[in-house]
């Protein structure tokens, strides 16, 4: 009985708690990088360095005044948002963070749910996320919005091809579709398979770039561009819940780039005996600093690099990566097969 | 038990669901119940222990296809205000008829079945030895390799058709 | 409460496939019709996935992909067509699609 409901449920309970305080701390963690690449300082006065802003930017988002526009569609217009939330936070239902840890005396494995699909019930999840954007485009019932919301999830839809058959070329070489799995080939193989497939690693990252609307791919979104994009007309609350869905989507990326090129919760050659010290750092500690680091390329990326044009954006979508993308994958499968 | 209230759960979701796809006057919302629907169905392919097809559908279909038919209702709605007139010209009695007729003819055989089952039992559900997807995998490519080729080339032949019924007469 | 049967599942499958049917007998608008033929699809995926399991064969799932694969081809066929129509005559009622009709 608490096996099969109660750790499940402690663990959701605590997972979606970790992730909601991740993403609002990780609206500070932006401001203050990119602060600091432009050299200068970012929020400081909220609490020691800035470090409290996140509270303050929530209490005010809270009290601010709750806008419908007239004639709006406001069930879909109130749904938006959270069609854009509620993928991005289930998402992590199949994201591993170690194989098993001990808490009082039980041995529980550090994912939600071990599924033999997971890498597919990942992507699918994606592909759910775009809805949020569309609908928030249409049912502001305006023309800016609406066609900057059309164009934003034909950006997703088109990276998706190319970020799937990525993943596809990784299940190639492991042979198995769950996360836990995937993570296990890499230990069996000996290698991260970001030395095996640099290509794909490279291919998945702009491509996750370009999901979760991050730049340079963010036309979407941009002030400059379209009057705000598909987000002009809400306020408050809801207009914090999508950006808090994208900073949940791209530690979702980040996550998976981890667990599928970087060996998850394995250590730095994990195979070499000769470096049992690093052993004491526990698996779930790897796998965040590994997701850490990926947030902060992530964050150093939008400081540094100018916005793709929209017609640029496609291309690159449709005629470079995707050709790289099938190329990767019939190699791998070649390769795969003779040796 | 907890199955059983999986499953009619389920099962109301998808008919509620499916009736409101069929009754909505606003073609958005039509759509929106459309996605619902196929997440419903969705988890009843998880139910029967299809989990790669339950993530297929949700990809292909919720993520695929509906997203195409959302794009097309907003491109066709842009210009003109959604009618709020009754449709004038429909079917609803031979609709309805036609309806019952097919219900009469289903529940017909579903109650003959019931009644005199076949040699083909079904016996204790057990866990397959391997997964989902490695047995789909393994027959999609031995037993049914043919008809895996000729989905592709219906595919391709599609993406062009599509494109080229779709494209602006330059 | 009876165990799930596979009689359950196709009790189901039965009523979404009518609930389609009378969507496409009773609807005007060509896109709600296209929708409820993809009703109709869905049921018949629901019908294969439960024999399968009921047979313990995965030759129903694999016909389901096949299903699958085939209504995306003709939705974004259909949705061709009609995007083509729209740009000519203006209407999205299936009854002013009669061109061919004298």
């Amino acid at each position: 009985m608490t096996h099969t409901y109660l750790v499940p449920l402690l663990k959701i309970l605590v997972l979606l708690n970790a992730v909601l305080v991740s993403v609002t701390f990780m609206t500070l963690l932006e401001r203050k990088v990119i602060a600091w690449v432009q050299v200068r300082l970012g929020p400081m006065r909220v609490g020691p360095y800035g470090s409290l802003q996140p509270i303050a930017d929530a209490i005010k988002l809270l009290l601010k005044e709750d806008i419908t526009p007239v004639r709006a569609d406001r069930f879909v217009f109130t749904l938006a948002p959270i069609v854009s939330m509620v993928p991005a936070l289930i998402a992590f239902a199949v994201i591993p963070f170690d194989r098993e840890a001990t808490f009082f005396g039980y041995q529980v494995p550090l994912v939600i749910a071990d599924v033999n699909v997971g890498l597919l019930y990942l992507v699918s999840i994606t592909s759910i996320g775009v809805y949020g954007i569309i609908l928030a485009g249409y049912a502001s019932n305006s023309k800016f919005p609406l066609l900057s919301g059309l164009r934003a999830s034909a950006q997703l839809i088109s990276y998706e091809i190319a970020i799937t058959m990525m993943l596809v070329s990784v299940v190639v070489m492991a042979g198995t579709l769950s996360m836990t799995g995937l993570v296990d080939a890499q230990y069996n193989a000996r290698v991260w398979y970001v030395f095996v497939q640099p290509l794909a690693f490279v291919i998945l990252f702009i491509g996750g770039l370009a999901e979760t609307n991050r730049a340079p791919f963010d036309l979407p979104e941009a002030e400059q561009e379209l009057t705000g994009g598909y987000h002009t007309e809400y306020s408050g609350m809801r207009f914090a819940l999508f950006f808090l869905a994208e900073y949940a989507n791209m530690i979702v990326v980040s996550g998976v780039a981890a667990t599928l090129f970087f060996g998850g919760w394995l250590r730095p050659f994990p195979n070499v005996a000769a470096l049992w010290i690093l052993d004491y750092i526990p698996g779930w500690m790897w796998f965040l600093l590994k997701t850490f680091v990926f947030l902060y390329v992530f964050i150093w990326i939008r400081a540094t690099l100018p916005r793709y044009r929209y017609d640029q954006l496609m291309r690159l979508g449709w005629k470079v990566l995707i050709p790289l993308a099938i190329a990767n994958l019939v190699v791998t499968a070649v390769l795969k097969v003779l040796l | 038990m907890l199955e059983s209230l999986v499953f009619y759960t389920l099962a109301a979701l998808i008919i509620g669901f499916g009736v409101l796809v069929v009754t909505t006057r606003n073609p958005v919302h039509c759509v929106l119940c459309l996605v619902a629907n196929f997440l419903c169905v969705a988890m009843i392919f998880v139910l029967l222990a299809a989990e790669f097809l339950a993530m297929i559908q949700i990809l292909v279909y919720a993520g695929g296809i509906v997203v195409l038919y959302l794009f097309v209702v907003m491109l066709v709605n842009l210009r003109r205000p959604p009618d709020a007139r009754m449709d004038g010209r429909r079917q609803t009695r031979f609709g309805f008829v036609l309806v019952a007729l097919l219900l009469t003819e289903v529940s017909a055989i579903l109650v003959y079945s019931a009644a005199h089952p076949s040699s083909l039992v079904a016996v204790a559900p057990q866990r397959p030895a391997v997964g989902n997807a490695e047995t789909i995998g393994m027959l999609l490519y031995t037993d049914y390799l043919v008809p895996f080729e000729l989905a592709s080339m219906l595919l391709l032949v599609a993406m062009v058709g599509a494109i080229v019924l779709a494209r602006k007469e330059a | 409460m009876t165990p799930i049967t596979p009689y359950h599942y196709l009790v189901l499958s039965a009523a979404l496939f009518a609930i389609g049917v009378l969507g496409v007998m009773v609807r005007r608008n060509i896109i709600i019709i296209l929708m409820s033929i993809e009703l109709m699809l869905n049921a018949v995926n629901i019908n294969l996935a439960a024999f399968s399991y009921q047979l313990h064969n995965a030759a129903g799932q694999v016909f389901a992909i096949f299903v699958v694969a085939v209504a995306a081809a003709e939705a974004a066929v259909g949705l061709g067509i009609i995007l083509a129509f729209y740009r000519n005559k203006e209407t999205l009622n299936i009854d002013d699609m009669n061109i061919m009709r004298w």
